[in-house]
């Protein structure tokens, strides 16, 4: 096991996490765009003012000073009803993402309470080649600030690479690379982690029956992610990998240098997506620049869109109702939903798909934005908790306090992308609060909870 | 939840600060320290319900304002309920998780003399309290929007009181009998603050579809709303 993770290069993959909430409009780019959008949006809210706004619109195509007046009043009004469109679907978006999480870390926990493999220490990747087994604390806070400096450098080289791929559209490649992570991952990972249950629990199984159910699940998972499949089997197949990764990430890393790490990679992750020349922030631009979906990048997509259609004549006025056709699952499978590993994670939170110039649709349907979130995330909430799960003396109390400090940090972050409206780090506030409690539950609320338990007090 | 955690948070922090700057060795003083600790987290937890109703009631004005008919989707009394059921799940979660886990593995209960109905009272114990944080959310935020301080105070003393109910633990008809007429008179008292009342439970039991001879007006046109 060693020998082949310290030999391959697929290891690379799964260092390469970047992670970023993106908003469900596009920023304000060309003005025409804008409008478009900003109507759009509006319209998605009351179907009554939809129909009045679009039935007008014929009308007011001849008058001119009229629709010039009308416009503006429309487009405070469509502010307001965008911001209550935005309050209204948050609640619902965040609840979309609670569930994907909590399964995720769910299965992480389950997995390291019951089998013993990867709490047992067995090795190191070759991206943290500090041992800690140091007598002095001093040598080993040394070893794993080292080691979290050299992993933090590795991911940013990959992050970067992987951001002059994209400007130069060496798409091939990415695509490449990408395969070739979720094979390994789907396949190899799920071999191990198979083969590990059932020695914990003792079951007896031959060869030929475990590579066809591994053929299967990895066969359904390659077509599922890569190409198209069911949106919710494509869910749970992320959730898989992403829980797969946070169990390697749990079992490879070291005590103190996983701590360090987890601190280092949400503040790198704050920098890479917030600072002008964050390669995340690049990325996002380049890719809404070409018009294009973010990316074939590791994203969980909580919902697929919807057909929007708006009555209107050709001849639109500026403000006029927007004419998108968005095609439903043909945008969202174009997005090339690839497994995570490492690249770039990416959490977009934006309507993928290029905007097809107008039919006219009578109807009005709601269009549903669907809350994206990069599988890094995934991973590292969940090797939060896992380790909590591990390593914390106080077992259960500890790791559900990191559980509810991470979801309420996944909240906030929801509501802060409500607001600002463009591409976001998810990992610093979530992480922030779930170190903070982690430490805190394991050496303050403990010893008061076990106390109080040994004398069976009640609070 | 999260603001229940702080609060304990907050007050194992006090306690552990306590604990550390006092005489380990002494027994007495350890358990009276545990008391203290332990009514410094009701304390807190009461006031982070208060902190906690604060930020609901600016949510709701906020929603309420944008809005489409002025009035916003979730009442508090549903948030009132929901806050104290969060409180409950996670204070109960924390009490007895542990406990839960310990019940799996090998062991005798009560091996150095403790009681063996260990598991059983605090399964009961701990039902006890999570719906006693349910009903007090309730009424402590109807309390808070009414302004009524009595019933403030009344919900602290009865937590406090809980709280000190068990202390007397091992002697379990002491603790576990009062604890539970507490949690049915606060559940009737949650129940008549929430607008229950004998009347409503009938009707609801006996599924009756009230004959609605209302006529309802449909109108095809409708007026554009922006003009």
């Amino acid at each position: 096991m060693i020998t082949f993770m310290n030999n391959s290069d697929s290891e690379e993959e799964p260092c390469n996490e970047r992670t970023s909430l993106m908003s469900a409009e596009s920023p304000p780019v060309p003005s025409y765009q804008d409008g478009l959008q900003t109507t759009e949006a509006g319209e998605a809210q009351a179907h009554r003012k939809r129909r009045t706004g679009s039935s007008r619109s014929p009308n007011n195509i001849a008058d001119g000073d009229m629709s010039d007046s009308g416009v503006p009043v429309r487009e405070s009004a469509l502010e307001n009803e965008e911001e209550e469109l935005t309050l209204k679907y948050g609640a619902k978006h965040v609840i979309m993402l609670f569930v994907p999480v909590t399964l995720c870390m769910i299965v992480v926990v389950a997995t390291i309470k019951s089998v013993r493999f990867y709490t047992e220490k067995n090795g190191q990747l070759i991206y943290t080649p500090f041992s800690e087994d140091t007598p002095s604390v001093g040598q080993r806070l040394l070893n794993s600030v080292l080691n979290t400096i050299i992993m933090i450098s590795v991911i940013v080289v990959m992050t970067v690479f992987l951001v002059l791929l994209y400007k130069y559209r060496c798409y091939k490649f990415i695509h490449g690379w990408l395969i070739l992570s979720s094979l390994m991952l789907l396949f190899l990972f799920t071999y191990i982690y198979l083969g590990e249950v059932l020695k914990t629990y003792n079951v007896a199984m031959d060869y030929p029956t475990l590579f066809l159910v591994i053929w299967n699940f990895g066969a359904v998972g390659m077509i599922c992610i890569h190409w198209k499949g069911p949106l919710q089997l494509q869910q749970a197949y992320l959730i898989m990998i992403s829980a797969l990764m946070a169990l390697v990430f749990i079992k490879y890393l070291p005590e103190w240098s996983a701590w360090v790490i987890l601190g280092a990679i949400s503040i790198y992750d704050l920098m890479a997506v917030l600072c002008p020349k964050g390669p995340l922030r690049m990325l996002v631009e380049t890719a809404q620049e070409r018009n294009e979906p973010i990316f074939p990048a590791l994203i969980y997509s909580s919902a697929m869109m919807w057909t929007v259609g708006m009555a209107k004549p050709d001849t639109a006025v500026r403000g006029g109702a927007s004419q998108q056709t968005w095609d439903a699952a043909e945008d969202g499978r174009e997005n090339h939903r690839s497994p995570l590993h490492a690249d770039s994670q990416m959490s977009e939170t934006r309507s993928p798909g290029p905007t097809r110039p107008i039919t006219s649709f009578e109807e009005l349907e709601e269009e549903e934005r669907g809350v994206k979130l990069g599988l890094g995330d995934f991973i590292f909430y969940s090797v939060l908790v896992g380790k909590a799960a591990a390593t914390a003396s106080g077992d259960w109390n500890t790791t559900l306090a990191c559980f509810v400090a991470i979801l309420i940090g996944l909240c906030l972050t929801l509501l802060l992308l409500a607001v600002f409206k463009k591409a976001l780090p998810a990992l610093p506030i979530s992480i922030t609060f779930g170190l903070v409690f982690y430490f805190s539950t394991d050496n303050l609320v403990r010893p008061f909870m076990d106390t109080l338990a040994s004398h069976q007090l009640y609070i | 939840a999260f603001f229940w955690l702080v609060s304990l948070l907050l007050a194992s922090l006090i306690w552990f600060v306590s604990v550390h700057l006092s005489d380990r060795e002494d027994a007495k003083l350890q358990y009276g320290l545990l008391v203290f600790g332990a009514a410094v987290s009701v304390l807190l937890q009461e006031a982070f319900r208060f902190a906690y109703f604060k930020l609901l009631k600016k949510a709701d004005e906020g929603l309420a304002t944008i809005s489409e008919d002025g009035r916003s989707p979730i009442s508090l009394r549903q948030m009132a309920y929901v806050s104290g059921l969060s409180f409950g799940i996670i204070s109960g979660v924390f009490s007895v998780i542990n406990i839960l886990a310990d019940s799996i593995g090998p062991g005798v209960v009560g091996i150095h003399g403790d009681s063996p109905y260990y598991f059983i009272t605090s399964a009961f114990l701990t039902m006890a309290l999570v719906l006693l944080h349910t009903f007090w959310g309730v009424i402590f935020f109807d309390a808070c929007e009414k302004r009524r301080y009595w019933c403030l105070g009344l919900v602290v003393a009865s937590h406090l009181l809980t709280s000190g109910l068990t202390f007397l633990n091992p002697r379990y008809e002491a603790s576990l009998v009062p604890i539970f007429i507490i949690t049915l008179c606060t559940g009737l008292w949650a129940f008549v603050t929430a607008g229950g009342s004998f009347h409503n439970v009938l009707k609801c039991l006996s599924c009756k579809q009230e004959d609605d001879s209302r006529v309802m007006m449909y109108s095809a046109l409708q007026v554009p709303f922006e003009d």
